[in-house]
């Protein structure tokens, strides 16, 4: 029996996390196309130039932080650290939160700043802002559900105990959704 | 982790368990809702893919033939018509807007969940686990999961047919103003609100299903099946796979701006509108060419999506049934990798005269001409492939000859498009019609059909009747030539796509009675396939049953299962394998199955 399950060979990368690699390059595109049409599109006539509001400052350094304690939280559960690892994978669920609140105040900053982000007096530059930051923002909440599902198994005793593939696929793409915003800012205030 | 544990693993998502290498047998309770409804066994999963994909080439085609009504007898009226369509066809004449709604209904169902979802994904998941030697996919679940949402995708994009403004009707592409706006027409209403999320939910389907053939092809091969020794489908549907992952995000991207110019007043696309009855927008500074850059970075690669697959099992089938190795294994490979990159590098072509920079022009032109050369290694290898074979005509095997010859017909007016000065005479006329038809439609509908005759005993332990395939190939391919040939006249002649009346026209007079006679084809052509259809059906319970595991000769694995393998494909261990797929007519041996050990004496190949 074994024959077919050493068929694959030392195993290099569990399937799960390599299926999270390949779907991490797909969500790059689509980033990588709605970036690629803000340049197309800046390019064009009337396009306005505005400055990103200041919360966003803010919220990188929030993310940026959480990501850190992710990663503190997977080698704590590796370590067998669970009082530890619990602390930390909370802290880190509700700094995605605050992260996604501050995008909002960040959002209703530049309408109170009379920049409309929809509706007919908007500006398309305002517009792609909110859209791509918007389905960022979908991207980290679907983060968080990560780590919540995987906060809640931890306590169901049918789960089996020392297993920390989950955490670390939730790290992993926890930085890469941290790694997406960087990339989005430095392209907001320096390249778009 | 272990190909065991795939199978045994719970239904949900997070459940990520080491293996356990407990001896396989089948040994689950199988209710009729999980073996037939949810279930998550990949050749299940296949099947309902097919016959989802079935019904949708029904709906699709019945739509083209009645398109071909209008076209080709556009001064009669068929009663009956009215009580099929009502209020569409009052009078019994197609109205307008039906007519433009059938048009792109017809293209969107025909690329995407016929020949997209139909084709790749019958034959990815059937396949891939079969041929390089898996239980099952790296994730039934998620397998699962593309199968109902491509299901859901059909349930919407079905409903939209009976709102009472009507399907979405500007075309397939779904160019903005048209798409964007729901003043701009009856089907730009309702219709496009669920054409917009009947693709969605399409394009999560793909993705679900493309990140899992990758990772199964690149992590579930059994023991000894090096990438080099998996046969042409497998890296076919590999390279699919990959251009879907990457294509199809992008056109999601575009969807979601055109969502927030519809819903939420923003001006991505749109730009100093005036519409009559309306009056002038607000919008401004929006570009509708952006939308078409978006379009078709995805709608590019598409094409190659839908045509991969059928290449892959052309390759296949063909060898088996010349029972002579493919010619060039690695320069199949290598042609179909280039063919893979050049996919993302080409878009343009389709947009030449929208104003492109005609430096930028030449460059596409470039590259979309390089496209032929990978084409034409394929096509020399299939034809070397055959050439002084022990070929049996199998109708699988009739179909991937057929297959090969209209890649050729249609190739050659690709060439001829790729060319930007030509293509401002050819673009959006009948000739693009007939170019994208023959290589892309028909082709690839053969290159389904091989496929379909050729693992049909695979799936269903009995064989489809071959007198029957025979009349359904030679009609098929027959009329085939005989609908579109023509349309390459009328194109060079600038007769445009996509008109209602040709017959208004001075200039396209000329084709009335051409145009009669493509319909009266595409009907006895349509008529066909549901003899087809009846073939597959009345086989699935009377054929002839199979009685040995390889009645091809077949060196791949997947005839190394039983004639009806269960869930978990093989009774006890998966077998090792030891050489390529390839191995017909060495030595003076026939064929030489894949789980042969080297013999001492044997020659390299
Ligand atoms: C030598 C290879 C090929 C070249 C150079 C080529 C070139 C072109 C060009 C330039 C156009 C745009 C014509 C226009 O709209 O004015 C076009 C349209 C099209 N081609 Fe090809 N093509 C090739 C092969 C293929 C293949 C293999 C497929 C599909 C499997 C395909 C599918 C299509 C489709 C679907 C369209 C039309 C889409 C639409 O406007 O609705 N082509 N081709
Ligand atoms: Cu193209």
């Amino acid at each position: 029996m074994m024959t077919a399950v050493q068929a694959n060979g030392p195993q290099r990368i569990h399937r799960h996390k390599f299926t999270l690699w390949v779907a991490m390059g797909s969500m790059v595109m689509m980033f990588a196309g709605l970036t690629s049409a803000y340049i197309v599109k800046k390019n064009q006539s009337s396009w306005l130039e505005f400055n990103l509001p200041m919360v966003f400052w803010y919220s990188t350094a929030v993310i940026l932080v959480s990501s850190f304690t992710i990663q503190t939280a997977f080698q704590a559960h590796k370590a067998g650290e669970m009082g530890k690892y619990r602390i930390l994978i909370t802290l880190t669920a509700l700094l995605g939160i605050a992260f996604l609140v501050m995008q909002i105040m960040g959002f209703s900053d530049l309408e109170a700043n009379d920049i409309a982000l929809t509706g007919s007096r908007s500006n398309s530059a305002a517009s792609f802002l909110l859209v791509i930051t918007g389905l960022h923002m979908l991207h980290v909440l679907g983060g968080v559900v990560a780590i919540l599902y995987i906060f809640f198994r931890a306590y169901n005793p049918a789960s089996k105990a020392g297993n920390s593939l989950p955490v670390e696929l939730a790290a992993t793409y926890w930085h890469f959704v941290d790694v997406l915003w960087i990339y989005l800012f430095i392209f907001y205030n320096w390249i778009g | 982790m272990s190909n065991e544990a795939v199978l045994h693993a719970p239904a949900a998502a997070g459940s990520l368990d080491h293996g356990h290498g407990e001896h396989h047998e089948h040994h689950h309770h199988e209710t009729f809702i999980s073996k037939y409804v949810f279930s998550m066994d990949h050749k299940m999963i296949a099947k309902q893919f097919l016959i989802t994909g079935m019904v949708w080439a029904v709906l699709g085609g019945l739509m083209s033939v009645l398109f071909r009504l209008q076209l080709g007898y556009p001064d009669s009226t068929f009663p009956w018509l009215e009580d099929l369509l009502g209020k569409w066809a009052a009078g019994g004449k197609i109205s307008p807007e039906a007519y433009y709604a059938l048009v792109t209904t017809h293209g969107t169902v025909l690329v995407f969940f016929v020949l997209t979802a139909g084709l790749s994904g019958t034959f990815s998941n059937f396949l891939i686990p079969l041929q390089i030697g898996a239980r099952d996919m790296a994730s039934p679940f998620m397998n699962m999961l593309s199968y109902w949402f491509f299901f859901a995708a059909s349930i919407v994009m079905l409903s939209s047919m009976f709102v009472e403004t009507g399907p979405f009707s500007g075309g397939w592409t779904a160019y903005p103003p048209l798409s964007a706006l729901g003043d701009a027409s009856p089907g730009s209403k309702t219709g496009m609100d669920l054409w917009i999320i009947a693709m969605a939910l399409f394009v999560v389907s793909q993705l679900l299903a493309g990140l899992n053939y990758i990772s199964t092809i690149l992590n579930m091969r059994t023991k000894g099946m090096s990438m080099t020794r998996i046969p042409l489908t497998m890296w076919a549907l590999f390279f699919t796979a990959v251009l879907g992952v990457l294509s199809f995000p992008v056109l999601l991207s575009g969807f979601i701006l055109l969502i927030f110019d519809r819903n939420f007043g923003t001006s991505f696309y749109l730009s100093d509108i005036f519409i009559n009855g309306v009056g002038a927008l607000p919008n401004e500074g929006g570009s509708a060419i952006l939308y078409q850059h978006l379009f078709w970075f995805l709608g590019h690669p598409e094409v190659y999506i839908i045509l991969l697959p059928a290449m892959g099992i052309a390759s296949e089938v063909m060898s088996v049934n010349a029972r002579k190795p493919i010619f060039g294994y690695m320069a199949m490979v290598a042609s179909m990798f280039s063919i893979a990159i050049l996919a993302f590098l080409v878009w343009a072509h389709h947009m030449f005269v929208t104003g492109l920079n005609p430096f930028l022009g030449s460059v596409f032109v470039l590259l979309t001409l390089l496209i032929a050369v990978p084409s034409a290694i394929k096509v020399f290898n299939w034809l070397t492939t055959l050439w002084r074979g022990n070929i049996r005509f199998t109708p699988g095997m009739l179909f991937a000859i057929g297959f090969v010859s209209l890649f050729i017909s249609g190739g050659l007016t690709g060439i001829w498009l790729g060319n930007s000065a030509l293509d401002i005479h050819l673009h959006d006329t009948y000739f693009v019609i007939a170019h994208f038809h023959i290589v892309m439609g028909v082709a690839s509908m053969f290159g389904m059909f091989a496929g379909i005759y050729h693992w049909f005993p695979k799936m269903y332990g009995r064989f489809m009747n071959n007198t029957l395939a025979y009349i359904h190939f030679w009609v098929t391919l027959a009329g085939a030539y005989m609908i579109f040939w023509p349309m390459h006249y009328q194109g060079l002649a600038g007769m445009p796509r996509r008109y209602y009346d040709y017959s208004v026209w001075e200039s396209f007079k000329q084709f009335a009675e051409l145009n009669q006679f493509i319909s009266l084809v595409a009907m006895i052509v349509f008529a066909i396939q549901i003899l087809f259809l009846f073939n597959f059906f009345y086989s699935i319970f009377k054929g002839r049953k199979v009685t040995t595991e390889n009645p091809w000769g077949s060196n791949s694995l997947e005839w190394t299962t039983p004639i009806n393998p269960g869930h978990g494909n093989w009774v006890g261990e998966i077998p090792e394998v030891h050489r390529w797929p390839y191995d017909y007519g060495k030595d003076g041996k026939d064929h030489i199955p894949q789980t042969t050990p080297i013999g001492a004496d044997e020659s390299h190949h």
